[in-house]
């Protein structure tokens, strides 16, 4: 039987995994299991593989040629590695990796902490956005005084965002 | 810190049992984060790496907690050194092996937390205790966190949080493990049954090596495998359920195996006793295998307190880099280390007494009542 990663040599690293309820078997050769930390039991390395070898066909739904803006990192990379190359990545490749995500994890919206920095900003980022409405309204209805009064307070915020 | 002083003394959860440590042997959180909008370490060039580095090191050892602790680059570290961290669990395999050029570990001044950089993320923090203590091993690592978050630009995306190189880490970048000790359900041949159960619920258990059901002294790490959709505290509860009723039906397995089989159990603890006692020569799968025995005879009250601590630092120190480290030899061959090893457990084990059968009570009837 032929490692499962580099199709060349003969597999013996023999791996079985549970997840989700679904038995998933691998097949590698020595070297492979090294390289992917298969024989850690410390490290977490099994699942990222498996990863690695379903998860090409999926990132491929976006752009074939699409390389990351940030850092190059193209879907080819991904394929090789089943790592991306930067933060960016996650919006480069939003399309192929939002059908991967989904597979993979229990919902797609992150709901746990987040640093308090970000907290703050994107806070106050969603009262712009709200302000924008009702300023928008305000001067439909022709209410000036509010609008004046809006336009200042998002112009405050404005100010502190980019602060 | 030296690196000779802390590995002077094992790791603190190490040395002292946290609660149910009769069979959860340690707890560990581990955090994933990363730089924005730069390249992952995976990707980075050697150059990039070594700044990200650069602009990292520092805040990490600024960390309250890792005050007195120790810090050092990879590359500064023999091969032995670093296996020596990989077996204490301090340092994953993959990060030991490469990254040499550029990687770099904080440790704790009790081996509680440490944080490596330039592993597959810019930061992989882990925290680690004795027991069923997840709850307080997030608490620890979140610390970590909160104090680095105010110091570096983190990569946090409002949808889908902290993003990670391997998308199976994106969102809490959180994987909360519990290693257990199951003896009793492997003897009770019941094991399967709990992995594919466990597996059911969307966690992955681990034997030492793979395969699966079958674990190196009876010993399985079990994990969370996602991490986005949950908040941290709904991941690490939704294991600790888990974990507490896999405690519980090894409790059972070995009070059954006590009610029933207690001719089998004891002759196993006997002869676990009498080969690692009395071994000339003895390979690391065996021992691992035998200790765990041991250790189960400790959990029943046959053998006195302090056995299950002087067994669980067996079980780090007869791994390889651990024996060679003691050796005066300059590399000791496989056969010079089994001899090493069999020494070593040997001169542990004599200061345990036999096995007390008497403490199992009714078990002693256990061959009649087989009949």
């Amino acid at each position: 039987m032929l490692c499962e990663v580099c199709q060349k040599n003969d597999a013996t690293v023999f791996l079985t995994q549970i997840v989700e309820g679904k038995m998933q078997k691998a097949n590698l050769c020595e070297g492979c299991s090294k390289e992917k930390g298969v024989s850690d039991p410390t490290g977490f390395a099994l699942a990222d593989m498996l990863l690695g070898l379903g998860a090409s066909q999926q990132i491929e739904r976006g752009q074939p040629s699409q390389h990351c803006p940030v850092c190059g990192f193209t879907q080819a990379d991904f394929k090789k590695t089943g790592r991306l190359g930067c933060s960016a990545c996650y919006d480069t490749f939003a399309d192929g990796l939002a059908n991967l995500l989904k597979g993979m994890h229990k919902g797609l919206i992150h709901t746990g902490k987040m640093p308090a920095r970000l907290s703050r900003q994107f806070a106050m980022a969603d009262r712009v956005k709200t302000l924008e409405t009702e300023l928008e309204q305000a001067v439909k209805q022709e209410k000036y005084e509010d609008a004046a009064r809006l336009r200042d307070e998002i112009r405050q915020l404005e100010h502190e965002l980019q602060a | 810190m030296t690196f000779d002083n802390i590995i002077a003394k094992p790791g603190q959860w190490l040395q002292g049992e946290g609660p149910h440590g009769k069979i959860v042997v340690s707890s560990r959180i581990r955090l994933a984060r990363n730089l924005r909008e730069r390249p992952f370490p995976g990707w980075a060039k050697k150059s990039e790496r070594l700044q990200i580095l650069g602009e990292i090191r520092d805040h990490v050892s600024a960390i309250p907690a890792m005050q007195a602790g120790y810090a050092a680059a990879l590359a500064d570290l023999t091969s032995l050194q670093k296996q020596i961290l990989v077996e204490r669990h301090l340092v994953s395999r993959e990060h030991a092996a490469k990254n040499a050029g550029s990687g770099a570990v904080v440790i704790s001044h009790d081996q509680q937390l440490s944080i490596m950089i330039n592993e597959e993320d810019h930061l992989r923090m882990q925290s680690l205790l004795p027991g069923l203590q997840l709850r307080e091993a997030f608490r620890i690592n979140n610390e970590a966190d909160l104090f680095l978050e105010d110091r570096l630009p983190y990569a946090f995306h409002p949808e889908l949080g902290y993003l990670t190189a391997c998308p199976t880490n994106v969102g809490t970048g959180l994987r909360a493990s519990a290693m257990v000790h199951l003896p009793g359900l492997v003897l009770a041949e019941q094991i399967n049954q709990i992995v594919n159960s466990v597996g059911k619920i969307g966690l992955a258990v681990r034997g030492l090596y793979g395969e699966g059901t079958e674990a190196l002294g009876n010993l399985f790490q079990v994990s969370n495998q996602t991490t986005l959709g949950e908040t941290e505290e709904e991941i690490i509860d939704r294991l600790g359920k888990v974990i507490e009723q896999v405690i519980e039906h090894e409790q059972n397995a070995r009070q059954t195996l006590l009610e029933r089989r207690a001719n089998m159990l004891l002759d196993q603890i006997g002869r676990a006793y009498g080969i690692l006692g009395n071994a000339r020569s003895i390979a690391s799968k065996e021992t691992l295998n035998l200790l765990s025995i041991l250790k189960l005879g400790a959990d029943l009250g046959l053998f006195p307190e302090p056995t299950q601590l002087a067994v669980d630092e067996l079980f780090i120190t007869t791994q390889p880099a651990h024996l060679q480290l003691g050796a005066k030899e300059e590399k000791l061959s496989p056969e010079e280390r089994d001899t090493l090893r069999a020494d070593l457990v040997r001169a542990k084990v004599k200061n345990i007494p036999e096995p007390n059968i008497a403490k199992v009570g009714p078990a002693t009837n256990g061959r009649k009542k087989n009949q």
